[in-house]
């Protein structure tokens, strides 16, 4: 295995509600190597995304953490933005409604880089190209109600990169999108990682989307890690009988073209 | 939980509720200890507060016991406000329930009149219509209702309109009710609970409108209110402030109390709808 | 600016029939007074000949049908006609524009200062929800909430007026100082700070309470968290991205505003003595002066529908999606 990003060590995530403590995540151990394509794969209140916005470290500001995070990959703790990029799962709610697109993918990169305006736009320019937005220096002085809910979604993507973050973390990206979007937003992170080098977490309660480009996949259930493997051996030989389950919906259910039947 | 004990978790609201409970006594008891006509002389003009026994508060410019003015005030205070809110209540919920239920022209109608009033300074309404009919305490009511109707009109439309779709309306209509029935007797109580919501605004308002109005001498002239201690102590303001104050700091807190009450209402009710 | 101007021109349009419903109202306000007038007039003239009263009765068309009457009052207003002030015996139209500027600037100035500190405030507020700097600041917007603008009128003046001697009790401007440019300006502007305060205060309070509601709501939304894991300084997220939204509903608020702080303008320039617009409502009360009134009426309404129109540029302005049918692209 490559050398390691982060690593997770007994972490944990609870939050004090009246009277006793509710766990959100309970005593993970999970290593995320340099440069791979992690899928996290969980079914709502598994605990994933709390796993997202710890490794962020965007949780709120009640949650309480134990345990730790090292990131032997970077030679500091982690800055938001700078070295972790977040991709939200809709993107109609997470850009700002009344700020125009150059101001909202050139801030992060102004903030981390330390660019002024005129360069940050620049970046911002450059940033929607490679995100793929049509008219890209009409787009700079647009506002989010006037694209696509795919377009956002490419806005969003190019927002969380606008500093070069090491890490990418993208909670659900696609969920809020119909089917054709889905695969061109999927295709997209994936080739923005390959390009950029960077390590991508990719979560997702869709095992069948995670298992067409992720390297490893790590499946949640109740806020605890089920199991994490390469994605090939997870799906042919399931350790636990929870993934075997999600397999098996899956197969039954959705795509089927993802695993053809031996 | 009973919504009692909801209500009493919130602290805005258990002062607001005490506030009130004062001053309601207040003016239960204004007739019972002061049973004079609060405006009759008691004594010599002036006497400053704290220095006779007999008349705790002092007399104002016209040897006016001041105490007896205070609660006698208190009572024209919640009188006036608390009727100018159910006649502005009521009125508004019957028409913005005519309103939604009708729908077209009559609705086209009736929001436009809405909008009239709303375009309409509330207080210039109030001066005007007092002026023009005669200061009285039922004309005072009316005049404040008429500037404060038109926000429960607007809030029992807009229930009315989600509630007239719904399947008791629908049945309503399938076993031959009359319209007006349907209206008044299966949405009118559905649409209500939200419109109740504004009471306390309503009340404040109402308050401060015949406290201002009073101030300015549109008042009824025979009786004892708060605005027209203000403006009768604003012409010794100089050397007895203490006449234009005290008047003042009851209205401020019967204000307050009724905000508060309101806004520990709206909490319990709140904590009530995430409990279910 | 194309769709805030189309706006502004449909709601301009929607308007006229709001007004015409206003000058029947107070057409019917009239018809209830106008006797009134010819006689407190009279009393007023030390009694007058009957031919004097003929002669008002036919200007007032006292003497034609209701219907007759409604048609000359809407024609004349039309012709931006408001008839003739009895009390001052002038042009209702001359005697309101002649208080107006005064009214307008201790509106525009009490909304100005609410609407800038109540802002500032609430931000300071809804920064740091539940923070000790929000549980004051809330306290105490409710608390100046509840205080009548015309006592705190009062209490204002004797404090800073007549105990410190710091500004003027009255008056918009010192008397005959034959000030001239900028002295004037300043002299003026030293006799608005009270009467501004008296006024402006229960709206700061109510701007900071909304700001403050606002920004909690704010704060919940996605492009919030988004913002944070961008790593912006927390004075960015707190500007560009909570309160930025959250000031809108406050803009829509200066509009609907606009008519109760008119008639609040009616009480404190009585108690400061201003001779303005809501001054002279009082008078042709005093005078019984219906005509006067119902032409102050009829001009408010006027001029709060001119203030929402500008608001609603102003809002247009502050929010893209306004005006936006369908996606441009």
């Amino acid at each position: 295995m490559t050398s390691l990003l982060a690593e997770l060590r007994g972490l944990s995530v609870s939050y004090p509600t009246a009277g006793r403590t509710a766990f959100a995540l309970r005593e993970v151990h999970l290593d995320i190597a340099m440069g791979e394509r992690l899928a996290i794969i969980g079914e709502s209140g598994s605990g994933k995304t709390t796993l997202a916005l710890a490794l962020a470290s965007i949780l709120p500001p009640q949650a309480r953490l134990a345990g730790r995070i090292d990131w032997p990959g970077l030679a500091r703790a982690p800055v938001a933005g700078r070295d972790v990029g977040f991709v939200f799962q809709d993107p109609g709610s997470s850009l700002n409604p009344v700020m125009r697109i150059g101001e909202q993918v050139a801030e992060g990169a102004r903030r981390h880089l330390g660019l002024g305006r005129s360069a940050g736009l620049e970046r911002a320019l450059s940033l929607l190209q490679r995100v793929r937005i049509p008219d890209p220096e009409a787009a700079l002085r647009g506002y989010p109600h006037q694209f696509s809910g795919g377009q956002r979604q490419r806005i969003a993507i190019a927002c969380a990169i606008a500093a070069r973050p090491r890490l990418l973390i993208a909670d659900e990206p696609t969920s809020a999108l119909d089917m054709v979007v889905q695969a061109e937003i999927v295709r997209l992170l994936d080739g923005l990682v390959r390009e950029e080098g960077m390590t991508l977490v990719f979560i997702t309660h869709d095992i069948g989307l995670a298992s067409g480009f992720a390297d490893r996949i790590a499946v949640f259930r109740d806020g605890a890690l089920v199991e994490a493997g390469a994605t090939r051996e997870i799906l042919a030989k399931p350790a636990q009988a929870y993934t075997r389950s999600l397999i098996a919906a899956h197969i039954d259910f959705a795509s089927p073209r993802l695993i053809e039947p031996a | 939980m009973s919504f009692l004990a909801r209500f009493l978790r919130s602290p805005e609201g258990v002062a607001g509720l005490l506030l009130l409970a004062c001053l309601l006594a207040m003016a239960l008891l204004a007739p019972v200890l002061f049973p004079r006509d609060p405006l009759s002389i008691v004594g010599r003009p002036l006497i400053p507060p704290f220095a006779d026994w007999s008349l705790p508060l002092g007399t104002d410019r016209l040897g006016r016991d001041v105490l007896a003015g205070l609660m006698h005030g208190a009572r024209t205070s919640l009188l006036v406000g608390i009727s100018a809110a159910v006649v502005a209540l009521a009125a508004g919920a019957v028409i913005g329930t005519l309103a939604g239920f009708a729908a077209g022209w009559l609705d086209e109608a009736l929001m436009r009149v809405v909008d009239a009033f709303q375009i309409v300074p509330p207080f210039l309404l109030a001066l005007a219509f007092v002026s023009v009919v005669g200061a009285s305490l039922p004309v005072i009511v009316l005049a404040i209702a008429l500037g404060a109707w038109t926000g429960a009109a607007r809030l029992a439309r807009a229930e009315v309109l989600s509630i007239r779709e719904r399947d008791y309306v629908a049945a309503a209509r399938v076993i031959g009710m009359h319209p007006l029935e349907i209206a008044f007797k299966e949405v009118l109580p559905n649409a209500l609970p939200p419109v109740l919501a504004l009471t306390s605004v309503i009340v404040a308002g109402a308050v401060l409108t015949e406290a201002a109005l009073s101030f300015l001498g549109l008042g009824d002239p025979n009786t004892v209110t708060w605005g027209s201690m203000i403006a009768e102590g604003r012409n010794v303001l100089r050397t007895a402030p203490f006449l234009s104050i005290v008047p003042g700091l009851g209205l401020v807190l019967t204000v307050l109390g009724v905000y508060l009450l309101g806004e520990g209402l709206v909490e319990a009710l709140a904590r009530k709808r995430r409990r279910q | 600016m194309n769709r805030a101007l189309k706006l502004v021109g449909r709601r301009a349009v929607s308007s006229i029939p709001v007004l015409l419903i206003v000058v029947v109202g107070t057409f019917f306000l009239l018809e209830l007074a106008s006797g009134d007038a010819v006689d407190a007039y009279l009393v007023s003239l030390g009694g007058g000949d009957a031919e004097l009263a003929r002669s008002l009765r036919e200007s007032y068309g006292l003497d034609r049908s209701p219907l007759h009457r409604l048609w000359l009052y809407t024609s004349s207003l039309a012709r931006l006609d408001l008839g003739w002030s009895v009390a001052f015996n002038r042009p209702i139209l001359d005697l309101i524009l002649e208080r107006l500027p005064n009214t307008l600037w201790l509106m525009g100035s009490a909304t100005a200062m609410a609407f800038a500190l109540g802002t500032l405030l609430g931000i300071l507020a809804g920064a740091r929800p539940g923070s000790a700097a929000d549980r004051v600041l809330s306290i105490g917007s409710l608390a100046l909430y509840a205080v009548p603008s015309f006592w705190l009128g009062l209490v204002l003046s004797l404090i800073f007026a007549v105990q410190l001697r710091w500004f003027p009790t009255a008056g918009i401007e010192t008397i005959a100082s034959g000030k001239t440019g900028l002295d004037r300006a300043l002299d003026i502007s030293r006799h608005l700070v009270l009467p501004v305060c008296a006024l402006g205060f229960i709206y700061l309070a109510l701007f900071l309470r909304m700001m403050r509601a606002g920004m909690a709501e704010v704060w919940r939304q996605d492009f919030v968290l988004a913002a944070r894991a961008k790593g912006l300084a927390r004075s960015r997220i707190v500007l560009s991205h909570v309160a930025r939204n959250a000031l809108l509903p406050l803009v829509t608020m200066l509009g609907l505003q606009a008519a109760t702080m008119l008639g609040g303008s009616v009480v404190i320039e009585s108690v400061f003595a201003i001779p303005g617009f809501g001054r002279l409502a009082h008078e042709a009360v005093a005078a019984r002066d219906a005509p006067l009134l119902m032409g102050i009426i009829v001009s408010s309404a006027v001029l709060v529908v001119l203030v929402n129109l500008l608001v609603d540029l102003a809002y247009a302005a502050l929010d893209p999606r306004v005006g936006a049918g369908e996606p441009a692209s």
